[in-house]
């Protein structure tokens, strides 16, 4: 635990001095927000104000992007720098290590998300988000299994340059497939299915059942289920291939 | 026990290579020990096997007492590890990242001194991207010395400095002696492991092609070396009694009135045992 602070302290210095991570995971979903929000903030979707259901895919997105995106482009920068390489050679554990990162994109993510709430309130009378507790939970259920996803993935990639842009090609398309950002509704059959695939759909759904219906985690064992057995499959797959070292040529 | 590393018929292959082939030596507690050898002769290979980066396809390794593809944090606590390239974070400061690697052990320097003993007195506020790339070969050390290891592995530690630079450094690994450490260093220049290692390895092609001090290594060569010109043309004599065949060959010159031209005599450098070693018979 010590060790994890000690990192973590450490992790958010790097954090709040990486102009990079601090433009994905922390000003681009404020960013998205206030653009669609003037755009669609006060029509009705799918039954709610535009605002709510802005907010509601954002703080998905946002979970999403912050776990998986912002931890694995920080790990595939930092193996093929060989950072992680040095560490491997001090006490420091793996898990730790790696906690402390994502800790410290999810609490960048925490502060964005209570600042899109309050812009959604004061800039578009936005409401405050239902059932706050089973949100907690399912947020915290989301940036485990997109993190262990995210972990999975960077044992696919092995060039620092580019891995930002193969990240950002996957998860940018898909959040918008899986309805962050619009409603579903209009899509065709085949986008819908390909959405349906992919966990980010069922986490957004879940994300707005609970803050826009009031709906409970528990009422939703499906979506549950699906990103579940996502982030279990990710996390096996990191534990099997995890790299320290550079890729080779 | 008084073994810091012991190595017993270490064999590694990539893809059917093999970068290493029967490596057997050790290294006493408290001792610095070259491995030196030509690019591609398997010195990196052997030291990460050491460090515990490689797994290796077989022998038998011991460092500190344990082998390396097993070690935890326990065994890591004890060493320290400068490796042949790799960056830091940018970001950070010198102070900063010392003292974050100082967290990661139980017990550590403290971050003044160690910036002191790798001379970065003046460069402690300054974030690590500003640094030359001489001084982050330094603060790289710093952060090896900085968990207070009993054995360090420096992999080429001078290898792009200018001759100032690499005198530091020198310096540096000399004190770290005088500090009772065991250092396992690999360089592929003659001088500094004649200068720093009390005993080292030369590697060619994955084997020890010759083991031993510095001193011994030389002293199998041939005997001493005298050159001189005579009527434009080069005659070398290879002896083991020089002071008798020079007072021979100087009594004989002056009879006869004549001036040996470009008169030497040397004893056989490291430089010729490497070269001896490394060339003859590639295979």
């Amino acid at each position: 635990m010590r060790l994890f602070l000690h990192e973590l302290r450490a992790e958010l210095l790097l954090y709040t001095r990486s102009r990079e991570l601090a433009f994905f995971t922390f000003l681009l979903p404020i960013l998205f927000l206030i653009i669609l929000g003037y755009a669609y903030g006060d029509e009705e979707i799918e039954g709610h104000l535009g605002a709510d259901y802005l907010v509601s895919g954002m703080i998905g997105y946002g979970v999403a992007s912050t776990a998986f995106a912002g931890l694995a482009i920080v790990l595939v920068y930092r193996r093929e720098e060989g950072i992680l390489k040095r560490l491997r050679a001090t006490p420091l554990p793996a898990v730790t290590y790696i906690a402390a990162v994502l800790g410290t994109t999810l609490i960048a993510f925490l502060v964005g998300a209570i600042c899109i709430v309050a812009l959604s309130m004061t800039l578009l009378d936005g409401h405050f988000p239902k059932s706050p507790v089973s949100l907690v939970a399912a947020l915290l259920l989301g940036g485990a299994a997109f993190a262990g996803i995210g972990v999975g993935v960077t044992t696919f990639l092995h060039r620092a340059e580019g891995a930002s842009a193969a990240i950002n090609a996957i998860y940018i398309p898909l959040s918008f497939l899986s309805g962050a950002f619009c409603s579903q509704a209009n899509f065709p059959t085949f986008l819908t299915v390909a959405a349906d695939v992919f966990p980010l759909k069922y986490f957004i759904d879940l994300v707005a059942a609970i803050s826009l219906d009031g709906d409970q985690i528990w009422e939703r064992p499906l979506d549950v289920a699906v990103i579940a057995a996502w982030g279990i499959a990710g996390t096996a797959l990191a534990l099997r291939r995890f790299r320290w070292v550079p890729g080779e040529g | 026990m008084s073994r810091a590393v012991s190595v017993q018929g270490l064999r590694k292959a990539y893809d059917g290579v093999k970068a290493v082939r029967d490596v057997s030596f050790e290294i006493e507690v408290g001792e610095v020990f070259g491995l030196l050898g030509p690019n591609g002769a398997g010195k990196t290979t052997t030291v990460e096997i050491l460090e515990g980066y490689r797994a290796r396809d077989a022998g038998r390794v011991e460092v500190l007492g344990v082998d390396p593809a097993t070690a935890g944090g326990d065994w890591r606590e004890r060493i320290g590890v400068v490796l042949q390239s790799g960056s830091l974070y940018a970001q950070l400061s010198v102070i900063e990242i010392l003292s974050l690697f100082g967290g990661y052990y139980e017990r550590s320097r403290d971050v003044d001194e160690v910036i002191a003993i790798v001379g970065l007195e003046e460069k402690g506020r300054q974030r690590v991207h500003t640094l030359s790339g001489g001084q982050k070969r330094r603060l790289d050390l710093g952060l090896a010395l900085v968990g207070d290891p009993e054995l360090v592995f420096l992999d080429e530690p001078t290898t792009g400095f200018d001759p100032e630079a690499r005198r530091r450094a020198w310096d540096t690994i000399r004190s770290l002696r005088d500090l009772g450490k065991t250092i396992l260093l690999t360089t592929h220049y003659l001088d500094e492991a004649e200068r720093l290692c009390d005993r080292l390895a030369v590697l060619r092609n994955g084997e020890i092609a010759a083991l031993g001090r510095p001193g011994e290594l030389t002293g199998a060569l041939p005997p001493t070396e005298i050159r001189y010109r005579l009527n434009g043309e080069e005659v070398v004599v290879h002896t083991e009694e020089p002071t008798r065949v020079l007072n021979e060959l100087t009594a004989e010159a002056l009879r006869n009135g004549i001036e040996l031209e470009a008169l030497e005599v040397r004893r056989p450098s490291l430089e010729d045992v490497y070269l001896s070693l490394t060339q003859e018979s590639p295979q």
